[in-house]
């Protein structure tokens, strides 16, 4: 689903953020990288959102080799792809319910579909009775769950969530990574970055570990250990 | 596909309006901003026509007068009209009889018994004259040259009057006509590139405010046209308003303006009327200009945001 071969990426004449780094990942696995705070993890995602280019290396994702993807293909592959950012990213203009219907409108869905995907997925996120709110209105947690209903409204087949707890209490994070898990159960690949211990060890999935820009250790059920 | 475009237009349309009406703060500024502008330019080109047309007014009652001897003859003066309209630079000539001069003079004095007493239909000391209007002021001498020639002098009661001892005056403002009007040409465009940068700069600084939301969008994978659709409709309804609003504020004041005293005095009753008589032309290009400027600022102003690496 997801293959990164020997993957390196340098900013402007810095030290590598990434070297060489290799992983694959099967559909419908639930992979968790960790590592400290520069170690990597960020430039990964943004390799996988298309923001940034590698400086060498192959990414494929879906069946798209990033290698020949023009320009104008670039909003369609995001549009492929769920995801989810700290920072949230919602719309501060649009209610909830808008801020998951643009992810539909911008990939053509007809009005009709969007009426009827939009509530099942609020549902799906505990936020139905949240639908007409603007983000101001809502608590980190809830941000995050709008965040993570927009990225899966779509129905992608990979969703990357950049460390989507990041900026949440212990309470809101366990939420979100409770929907993560649900969404894994439908059939979605999901790439999770995190750097909380709590988290890694309750998951007991997959854990690709990064540091300094290099795959560390790649263990089936793995455990976080402090770097 | 083509439901679906159709889908993609309505819905761009739609979200321009609900973000014009949701940021209905930052769109009043903007659009207060635009009008200013556009007031000061349509003001602008509205005190151009209008000193335009004091000019061309001043300069058309420019006239060389010619006073006949009470000796010539009706056929001396028709020939002298005649021989007159040949001369380069005439564009009319109006002859005014001894009674007409009569009746002219009485009707300038009417309010001075005193000067009225001085003349009387028995003894008329007032000359018959020829009124001659040239093309282009600036160019007298043709005429001149013509009406000083002996045979012609012979005729005339008293030197030519070029308009009485106004002649410099008038001369010098004939000359500064061709400057003024080339002047005002130069500020109108002058005044339109300001225009032009300042409502840039205002659509710039609203669409910087919102950099984030474009940011978002080209994340989530909105095309390049589906994000900056709905900021074009936005400020394209920005530069409709604004245009609109600026029309009313300059007709309003001209409405108030030819209400007061120095009307007369600035001619006011011509910038209304030259107002009026090119609204639809004022409302369409404002509103032209209004829509162009803003669509084209924001398509520009958004690309930075928008690019895909």
């Amino acid at each position: 689903m997801i293959l990164l071969d020997r993957v390196t990426k340098v900013y402007d004449r810095r030290e590598a953020a990434l070297e060489r780094v290799s992983l694959h990942v099967e559909s419908k696995e639930f992979v968790v990288i960790v590592g400290a705070s520069g170690a990597g993890k960020s430039t990964l995602f943004k390799l996988l959102t298309r923001e940034e280019k590698p400086t060498s290396g192959k990414i494929i994702v879906g069946a798209i080799d990033y290698e020949d993807l023009k320009d104008k293909d670039i909003p369609k592959l995001r549009r492929k792809i769920g995801v989810v950012f700290q920072d949230f990213k919602l719309l501060s203009n649009k209610t909830v319910t808008e801020n998951v219907a643009f992810a539909l409108e911008i990939a053509g869905a007809t009005n009709a579909e969007i009426k009827h995907t939009v509530p099942k997925v609020l549902d799906v996120v505990g936020l139905k009775d949240k639908a007409r709110s603007y983000p101001r209105q809502l608590s980190g947690g809830e941000k995050q769950r709008v965040a993570i209903a927009r990225a899966i409204v779509r129905q992608p087949k990979i969703l990357i969530a950049d460390e989507p707890t990041g900026n949440l209490d212990p309470k809101h994070a366990w939420d979100v990574i409770k929907v993560l898990e649900k969404i894994n159960r439908f059939g979605t690949t999901v790439l999770l970055t995190t750097h909380n211990q709590e988290i890694v060890n309750y998951l007991k999935r997959r854990v690709v570990t990064i540091r300094d820009g290099k795959v560390v250790s790649d263990r089936a059920v793995g455990s976080y250990k402090t770097v | 596909m083509k439901d679906h475009r159709f889908i993609t237009v309505e819905r761009i349309l739609k979200t321009g309006v609900v973000n014009f009406l949701r940021n209905i703060w930052i769109s009043i500024a903007a659009i207060a901003m635009i009008t200013i502008t556009l007031t000061i330019l349509l003001f602008a080109i509205v005190a151009n026509a209008t000193f335009a047309n004091s000019i061309t007014d001043l300069t058309s009652r420019i006239d060389v007068s010619v006073y006949l001897k009470d000796s010539v003859t009706e056929q001396q003066s028709n020939q002298l009209i005649a021989d007159l309209k040949k001369v380069e630079n005439v564009k009319s000539i109006e002859y005014v009889s001894k009674e007409q001069a009569l009746k002219d003079f009485r009707e300038d004095h009417a309010n001075d018994p005193e000067t009225l007493s001085a003349v009387s239909e028995t003894d008329n000391t007032l000359p018959a004259s020829l009124k001659v209007k040239p093309n282009d002021p600036n160019r007298l001498q043709t005429i001149k040259d013509f009406l000083d020639k002996k045979e012609i002098q012979a005729l005339q009661s008293e030197p030519t009057s070029y308009s009485g001892e106004r002649k410099e005056a008038i001369d010098s403002i004939a000359k500064a006509t061709d400057f003024f009007r080339k002047a005002g040409i130069v500020g109108i465009i002058v005044f339109i590139i300001i225009s032009m940068l300042i409502i840039f700069n205002t659509i710039r600084m609203a669409i910087f405010n919102r950099r984030d939301e474009l940011i978002i969008m080209r994340l989530l994978g909105a095309s390049p046209w589906y994000i900056k659709g709905p900021f074009v409709v936005e400020t394209m309804m920005y530069g409709i308003m604004a245009a609109i609003v600026s029309i009313v504020i300059v007709w309003g004041l001209f409405a108030i303006a030819s209400t007061l005293e120095v009307s007369s005095l600035l001619d006011i009753d011509f910038s209304r009327n030259y107002f009026s008589r090119h609204l639809w032309l004022i409302v369409i290009a404002q509103i032209g200009a209004g829509i162009i400027i803003g669509a084209a600022s924001s398509a520009v102003a958004t690309r930075r945001y928008l690019k895909l690496k």
